[in-house]
């Protein structure tokens, strides 16, 4: 057990935080989509044809360079279609759900007795495999990999971020059952970030395989990342897994029912929603349901996940796989006139260069606008502001845009991944695409490592 | 403000690929953003960002600039007529200023933004802010009296040689504004030094009265003096140094204007407290240091003196702390201003040819500030790997 107080972060004031309460109890999606595109360096291989029947659990489709990596059907329906993008890649897997009640039944592991083997293929056949990072590089770890470590963390520090505490107080028994079956993946104890007055504390430190952290702090202090930081930096030639505890609540339920677990509680959030708060939802549910009639005006922009990392769906999109959130923001596509010189008491920002900052309390509505036009570096420091790993980021990111291959290795590209960077991609002043130019850098010293 | 949007909406195809005017798409491009936030949106990666950007950073420079820059037009009137004897009024002594001042703006700036649109046209990308700030500074830096055609040289040589070579705003090793003073000070001396420079109309002729002396306080520093005086020989005291009526080049002069530019720039946290700290401090510990071994009288001035004669404190503030040129690390700041600090006083005391030291020592600093950072970053480095190694064994 230990304390971990976070001071470099940043707390971004948004309006339009999920209450908690479960606003929508049972939601039919009309329609189910799961992206590969999720999942950074996969090539996905439909298991089946548009048209061809699921049962809850069936395969849709797997990893072409490790089979045995499924990912299973939420729902039983048809296979509606496979969307294509450009060079023909596959953008979504289509689902259409119907009323029956098919599921498939997966063999469940003794969890006192079974080995490591049988743990993973478990894991593996009941499609629960993906929900695995792998770090470095946030990709699936292959089946055969041995982690040195396995961390989660309980706390979601982002933007509008759902409430675990309230989520998972009363399924610690799921939980805990969860735990015990991934601690066999590892020889060391799981790692586990929780808040710091947390009601899961005792029902997870009972189980007898997890080390517990206390973590406290600005944003990105909930980040798996920067418990990972903290705790044990990742070394090069290391393998950490982290899973997401929704993904673990899932696991836990599935040990005692045999069947896919899909259902999800996602928090709606964000200021263009008339009521915030939890819906019980499936795994990749189209979100129009959700979201039309609840719009506060219609030009919006629909995020599946946070505003920092999340993906934009769209109006008529899919609640990601990895997504325990959904949030709406205005969209920002209109001019200001002569908007850098005014005093600014509406906008947020990290620095004080706008009068807004008096306020400490004050929560904002903030659009998706760019707010200025990309330039060289020129701010120094601010980075560091918002990063409380012990690397220097801005160095990174130039290491990464001249493609210094050692340089970025030195400079610790894999101890991060996207999300741990995110606040340095809001707060810069040149407006630098701080997440792609990392994620190209991940891809680059995965092909040169391969 | 719709009819204004209206009125750029319909000359803006003109200005796009295949307009009459493409030519000039970097200039519109300048113009329309300085009216209007543009209307991009993030497409990838954080889907809202902070308020702040290069604009709002540089506009709040020059802001902080501006106290500084108008005591230096009421000065430059001040001197001048004090110099000469004759009898002004404020308005009168404003409107000297103004007609000795602003042609240097005008032409810095020309000069300055003429050279970055161009540029900005061949390289295809957005007209850079950096060049506002280099060009309100680059006059404050200089006397009042340089010749106009020297201001263009010089902004011209910074601008292009000093930055653009290097990629543009933010590339550039050397501050642009303090290049176009040493290339002023190494090129023209006579306009850049001595006892005449500083005081307004002396160069130009104007008789100035008895007992007249145009020496800076720095330069009567360095000539041996205890005590300094103006342009007439009256005594100035530690306070007359801090309200700066005294000659010097326009900006400097003013520790007062200079502060209230600092406090803004603490505030708003784009000037670096680390750096103003830090060579605050080097500039304490050297000029004590220096007042300990005092061999001649030079060495002997307060350490105090040291902050208020010269630009010490208009370096401290506006020039150190240029991001761009600064070292980027944390740790580095402090090690870079800290010998900034230290620097500006060796240079002035143990160097015989030339007093004023900041602008070298801040030039000197600026190229080794990549070396700074180099070694901060590469302790981070050296962490990383032992902890590689000793997880291995």
């Amino acid at each position: 057990m230990s304390h971990i107080k976070i001071s470099r972060g940043l707390n971004i004031r948004l309006q339009g935080e999920a209450v908690n309460e479960i606003i929508v109890h049972n939601h039919k999606a009309a329609s189910i989509g799961i992206s590969p595109c999720e999942f950074p360096g996969l090539v996905s291989k439909p298991a089946l044809q548009p048209g061809e029947k699921l049962a809850v659990g069936s395969v849709v489709f797997y990893d072409k360079y490790q089979p045995d990596v499924k990912f299973v059907s939420p729902v039983s329906g048809v296979l509606s279609e496979i969307v294509r993008g450009e060079k023909r890649k596959i953008l979504y897997y289509l689902i259409t759900p119907d009323d029956s009640t098919d599921f498939v039944n997966f063999n469940i592991p003794d969890i006192n007795t079974c080995s490591r083997d049988e743990v993973v293929s478990f894991l593996c056949a009941s499609g629960y495999w993906p929900a695995f990072v792998r770090r470095p590089f946030g990709t699936i770890p292959g089946p055969a990999e041995n982690p040195d470590s396995i961390f989660v963390s309980f706390i979601d520090t982002a933007p509008l971020a759902p409430d675990y505490e309230f989520l998972m107080a009363d399924k610690t028994e799921a939980l805990q059952q969860a735990f015990l079956l991934i601690a066999k993946l590892c020889s060391t104890k799981v790692q586990v970030g929780l808040a710091k007055d947390s009601r899961l504390a005792d029902a997870l430190s009972k189980t007898g395989v997890v080390d517990i952290h206390y973590v406290s702090g600005p944003h990105p202090a909930g980040n798996v990342g920067t418990l990972i930081n903290k705790i044990r930096p990742l070394n090069k030639g290391e393998v950490i897994f982290t899973i997401h505890p929704n993904d673990l609540l899932s696991i836990g339920i599935t040990l005692k029912t045999g069947r896919y677990h899909a259902e999800r509680v996602v928090a709606l959030t964000g200021s263009e929603l008339k009521q915030t708060g939890y819906v019980k939802t499936i795994l990749g549910a189209n979100v129009q349901g959700l979201i039309e009639k609840n719009l506060v005006q219609p030009d919006v922009r629909v995020v599946s996940g946070n505003v920092l990392t999340g993906i934009n769906t769209g109006l008529n999109g899919y609640l990601g796989f990895k997504h325990a959130q959904i949030t709406v923001i205005p969209e920002g596509k209109k001019y200001e006139m002569l908007g850098w010189i005014m005093p600014g008491f509406n906008k947020f920002s990290m620095s004080h260069t706008y009068f807004s900052w008096l306020f400490r309390n004050k929560k904002y509505r903030i659009d998706t606008n760019l707010k200025g036009g990309h330039r060289n570096y020129v701010i120094t420091g601010e980075y560091e502001k918002v990063c409380p790993l012990d690397i220097y980021p801005q160095q990174l990111i130039k290491a990464i845009i001249v493609k210094d291959i050692d340089k970025m290795e030195q400079l610790g590209i894999y101890e991060v991944l996207e999300e741990d960077l995110a606040l340095c991609e809001f707060v810069c002043t040149s407006k630098t695409e701080v997440q792609s130019i990392l994620r190209e850098g991940l891809d680059l010293m995965r092909s040169e490592m391969s | 403000m719709k009819s204004v949007r209206k009125l750029v909406d319909k000359v803006k195809p003109n200005f796009e690929k295949g307009g009459k005017l493409h030519f000039l798409h970097s200039f519109f491009d300048a113009f329309e953003t300085f009216l209007f936030v543009p209307d991009k949106v993030t497409h990838k990666g954080a889907h809202i960002r902070d308020a702040i950007d290069m604009k709002r950073t540089m506009i709040l420079v020059v802001v902080a600039l501006f106290p500084a820059f108008l005591f230096g037009i009421w000065n430059t009137g001040y001197q001048h007529f004090l110099s000469t004897g004759a009898e002004a009024g404020f308005w009168e002594t404003v409107v000297y200023g103004l007609w000795k001042v602003i042609p240097l703006y005008i032409v810095a700036y020309a000069v300055g933004i003429g050279i970055e649109v161009i540029i900005a046209q061949i390289n295809k990308h957005e007209v850079n802010e950096g060049v506002f700030v280099s060009a309100f500074l680059i006059p404050l830096l200089l006397p009042a009296d340089i010749p106009l055609w020297m201001v263009a040289l010089a902004t011209g040589f910074a601008v292009l040689i000093g930055k653009e070579v290097f990629g543009g705003t933010g590339m550039n090793i050397l501050n642009p504004a303090l290049l176009a003073r040493a290339f002023l000070f190494f090129a023209y001396p006579s306009w850049m030094s001595g006892d005449k420079v500083w005081v307004s109309g002396i160069m130009r002729g104007d008789v100035p009265v008895d007992g007249f002396t145009g020496a800076t306080p720095l330069a009567q520093a360095a000539s041996g003096s205890s005590s300094f005086v103006d342009v007439v020989g009256n005594q100035l005291s530690t306070f007359d140094l801090i309200v700066g009526a005294i000659p010097g080049s326009i900006g400097e002069t003013s520790k007062i204007a200079i502060l209230l530019g600092a406090g803004l720039l603490l505030f708003t946290g784009i000037g670096n407290w680390r750096i103003m700290f830090s060579m605050l401090a080097g500039g304490i510990i050297s000029g004590v240091l220096m007042n300990v071994f005092a061999v001649n009288s030079f060495m002997a001035i307060p350490w105090y003196d040291h902050l208020l004669i010269g630009s010490f404190l208009f370096g401290m503030v506006f020039m150190a702390t240029d991001p761009v040129t600064a070292a980027q690390t944390n740790k580095g700041k402090y090690i870079y201003g800290f010998l900034i600090g230290v620097m500006v006083i060796i240079i002035r005391i143990l160097n015989p040819a030339y007093p004023e030291g900041t602008m070298l020592a801040i030039l000197l600093m600026n190229v080794f500030a990549p070396l700074i950072d180099h070694y901060v970053v590469q302790a981070n480095i050296n962490r990383r790997m032992k902890r590689m190694k000793k997880i291995k064994a």
